[in-house]
Formats: structure tokens, C-alpha cells, sequence
């Protein structure tokens, strides 16, 4: 794995037209760390997810990776060092499993193809998956396909993961392999942001929990701190009906 | 005489229809298809570019791909195989001499272009965005993205509209007759024609009638094969193309066994 590097958000704002989605936000994940975004439906968590990778580019404030700004970058060049992955998966359904996998290594950092396959062929064996390479995504159970995408974003060798309500579209009992995943992937010193409404996992795994309301983070800190102490009576709120 | 006999003679003659034949055959039905086919490829060619320009952000290049669509899918094919055929005929001269062929193959492009247009930005936007946010993500240009994550999808889902275009090409190749082609150069309609204004019976251009039949029908039977095929997906079998990784697969799983 590429080395990891420390990912910094400074006072984001984002609008679309007149609505303030993004209202100064501020986040810190330290080199190889795992920052759990938490917070209800509508508070800007997917969208703060994708300004980190200039998906949507911010309006004001700045995205900083290794403290040095990259809103200057070649936005497809810094999407190769961030890794992300989505609610619905999205695979791309026309090709096989091992083909959403190739297809990029091929296109974006330029492998042969017998390199590409060997690549590619490690990533799904890494998430349990080699056997299903020839398979179409559509045969795939919801978890197996959010394996494959794991696979499919860690096999550009990204330095951060973004993880978008990675599980959210799941079945109850495929929940827990992609979380199993997404925690070993913590433990081996990815560099992760994650949105997510699973409150064990953001307990167990974290090393930041953010609270976002509104278009901002009301309140950050420590799992402990954040579970066990909630200062803002908004987060307490929260809390006090998802947990 | 009887006349439903006669009726029956104007129409299925069998000794017209075998004089007939061997020329529909040798030369109307390589015709038809050349420019059926070749008109389908250059339209499609042409179809994409619209498309692509349809979706443009840029409006000057929305806008001229929306004007020539409805030019060319308002006017009659008529018109403007007349139009192109003959007015472009001095121009045509000059390139390749006194031949309309290509003309009637450039307006027939040009007319199932802006069909094939409309089709694909349809099927262009039915892909999901988040496919194009995927794409993205993963650090594909725009271009790049369409190219390969976008456009493949679109295309797959108005196959059943593509093949139906063709049909109306196979069809609308008989209004070329107009420009005069060489005797070589007749299509399927054209040799039918010929023949009944010889004889004055019409068993000819039944017969050419039953060529277009011969085409189209099975034509229609390959969009309803496609559609259901798309609507079910294909079988799974035949996906593995390399039974070895079998073995490759489940030792040394990471993360949790599902299934």
C-alpha cells in the first residue's frame, strides 16, 4: 500500500444556487487515521465527502492533504490518490468484476495487462472475492458488490479512502463483512473518512467522530468523548434516538 | 378472361417474378444493402457526435445539434434525398464525377444521423449519474468516462431502437431511384419498378416487396430477441472464460465469507 497521508479541511463552504450546504467546516484526519462523519440525513456529510475529492469543488475555505493544498491539482490526478466508495456501489454493470478493476489500472495508471490482471486479481482476493472476477456485478450479492468496489478503489493504490454510507444500502446480515473490511483496512493505516449511521463501528474503529449539522461540525473529538460525553445538546439529541 | 384470375396474374406471375430474380439477387439486393448498411455506420458516426454535442454543456454545441435534428428528422426523406442528391450533384461532379450513388448514401446518413442522434442522447441519459460520479472518482476524464463507462451502457440499452432505424433504412434506400442510378446501381425497388413498367404486369415489384420482407421481418424479430435479452440479462454461463482462477479463489479470504 502507498504510504498514507494526513488529510485537513479548512473552513469548507459549498452552495448549490442559494442554498448553504457547507457552512465552514473544519476536519482533521491524522496520517493512517479513520474519521467517522456522523449526523442526520441532509446535514452535508456526502456532500463535505466530495470535496475532499473534487467532485464538487468548494466554494470557500480549503482541502489540504499532507498539509499542502490541492484545489490547484489536476482534479483527475488527485482522484487517483483518493479512493472512494459509494451507497449504491456503483460498478459498472456492462463489464465483468475483474474488468471494473482492470479498466482503470488499463486507463488511469497505465498497467499492461497482464499487470492490471495480476493487480486486479490480488485486490479480490484480498475482500474474498477471486472467485467471482468473471462474474457480472449484477450476479453479485449488495455485500459482494461493495467488496468489489473496496477492491476497485484500493487497487489505485490511494493514500485516503472515502467511504459514503458504504453500507446503508445493504441487507441487515451483509453489513458486517463490509464493515469487517473497512476495519482491517483502518488497522492497516488507510488514511479513511467515513460516513456512515453505523454508531458501533464509528465507536469501535475511529479515531475521530465528527458530528455534522446543518453544513457544519458541531462537534468533534475522540469516540469516548463523543459517545460517552456529548457536549452539544444537538449531539445529545442525535444520540439519544439513533443509539 | 376471369378477373380475379387476371388479378391474380398482375400480381403473382411466376414467370415475371423468375425473369426478375437473378437481377434482384445479383444486383438489387448487394444495393439495398450497401446502402442500408453504409448509411446505418456513417449515421450512427454522425449520430454519436450528436448526441454527445446534444448533452453539451457548451451551448454552441447544443444548439446547432438540436437545429440540424429537426431539419433532417422534419423534412420528408424525399425532399431531402432530392435536395442533397441533386443539389449537391455539381459538388459530387467534381470529386468523384457523374455518380449519385454516394450522394444518395451521404443523404441517407444524414437523415438516420439525426434519428440515431435523438436515440442515443436518450439512451446516453438514461445511465445513472452516479455511474459518471463513479467514473469520476476513480479518476477518469469526462471524456474518458464517456467513453468507456457511459456511452457502452447507453448504447447497449436503444440496440432495439438502433436495429429498428435500420429497418426504416432498408426501406427509405428505395427513394434513392430518384437520382437515376446507373443499371449497376439499382436497388431492390428500382429493378422491381423497372421490370413492371417493361411488362405492365406487377409481380415484379411484389417481388421486390417480398425481398424488403425478407430483410425487415427478421430484422424485427432480432429487436424483440435483443429487448428480452436486455430485460433478463444474458445466462450466466459462458462469463467464465478461464476456469483456472477457481482455484485461485478461496484460500486466503480476507474479511467475511458471505454466501
Amino acid at each position: 500500500m502507498n504510504t498514507s497521508v494526513s488529510l485537513s479541511l479548512r473552513d469548507v463552504h459549498l452552495a448549490f444556487g442559494r442554498h448553504q450546504v457547507l457552512r465552514g467546516v473544519d476536519l482533521d484526519v491524522a496520517s493512517g487515521g479513520t474519521a467517522c462523519v456522523i449526523g442526520p440525513s441532509g446535514s452535508g456529510k456526502s456532500t463535505l465527502l466530495r470535496t475532499v475529492n473534487r467532485l464538487l469543488e468548494p466554494d470557500r475555505g480549503d482541502v489540504l492533504l499532507d498539509g499542502r493544498s490541492v484545489l490547484r491539482d489536476d482534479p483527475d490526478a488527485l482522484r487517483q490518490r483518493i479512493g472512494m466508495v459509494f451507497q449504491q456501489f456503483n460498478l459498472f454493470p456492462h463489464m465483468s468484476v475483474l474488468r471494473n478493476l482492470t479498466l482503470p489500472l488499463r486507463r488511469i495508471r497505465k498497467l499492461d495487462e497482464d499487470e492490471a490482471v495480476a493487480q486486479a486479481r490480488a485486490e479480490l482476493d484480498r475482500v474474498g472475492l477471486a472467485a467471482k472476477a468473471d462474474a457480472r456485478p449484477a450476479h453479485l450479492s449488495g455485500g459482494q458488490q461493495q467488496r468489489v468496489a473496496i477492491a476497485r478503489a484500493l487497487a489505485m493504490q490511494p493514500q485516503v479512502m472515502l467511504f459514503d454510507e458504504a453500507t446503508s444500502a445493504l441487507d441487515p446480515e451483509l453489513v458486517k463483512g463490509v464493515l469487517a473490511l473497512m476495519a482491517e483496512l483502518s488497522t492497516q493505516g488507510m488514511t479513511m473518512v467515513v460516513v456512515t449511521h453505523e454508531m458501533g463501528f464509528a465507536r469501535q474503529v475511529a479515531d475521530t467522530v465528527a458530528f455534522m449539522d446543518a453544513g457544519v461540525v458541531l462537534e468533534a473529538g475522540d469516540p469516548a468523548a463523543v459517545f460517552e460525553s456529548p457536549q452539544h445538546p444537538r449531539l445529545r439529541r442525535f444520540l439519544s434516538q439513533v443509539l | 378472361m376471369d378477373p380475379l384470375r387476371t388479378l391474380w396474374e398482375t400480381f403473382f406471375d411466376g414467370e415475371s417474378m423468375r425473369e426478375a430474380l437473378p437481377e434482384m439477387l445479383t444486383v438489387g439486393l448487394p444495393n439495398t444493402l450497401i446502402l442500408a448498411v453504409t448509411a446505418a455506420l456513417l449515421g450512427s458516426a454522425l449520430g454519436i457526435v450528436l448526441a454527445v454535442a446534444g448533452i453539451s454543456r457548451t451551448r454552441w454545441l447544443r444548439w446547432p445539434a438540436r437545429v440540424y435534428t429537426d431539419i433532417f428528422r422534419g423534412l420528408p426523406a424525399a425532399a431531402t434525398i432530392l435536395l442533397i442528391g441533386v443539389g449537391l450533384a455539381p459538388l459530387g461532379m467534381q470529386v468523384w464525377g457523374p455518380n449519385p450513388y454516394p450522394l444518395g448514401i451521404l443523404a441517407l446518413s444524414l437523415i438516420a444521423s439525426a434519428y440515431l442522434g435523438e436515440i442515443f442522447r436518450s439512451g446516453i441519459q438514461s445511465v445513472e449519474a452516479t455511474q459518471l460520479e463513479a467514473a469520476r472518482a476513480l479518476g477518469f476524464s469526462w471524456r474518458e468516462a464517456m467513453r468507456r463507462v457511459i456511452i457502452p451502457q447507453g448504447i447497449r440499452r436503444i440496440l432495439p431502437a438502433w436495429v429498428n432505424q435500420l429497418i426504416a433504412l432498408i426501406k427509405d434506400s428505395s427513394l434513392v431511384y430518384f437520382l437515376g442510378l446507373l443499371a449497376s446501381q439499382r436497388e431492390l425497388f428500382r429493378i422491381g419498378q423497372d421490370y413492371a413498367a417493361n411488362t405492365g404486369n406487377q409481380s415484379a415489384l411484389l417481388l421486390a416487396g417480398l425481398f424488403y420482407l425478407a430483410l425487415t421481418v427478421p430484422l424485427t424479430h432480432v429487436v424483440n430477441w435483443i429487448d428480452r435479452r436486455l430485460r433478463h440479462g444474458r445466462p450466466a454461463a459462458g462469463l467464465t472464460d478461464d476456469p483456472d482462477d477457481l482455484d485461485l479463489a478461496l484460500p486466503g479470504a480476507a474479511g467475511g465469507n458471505q454466501r
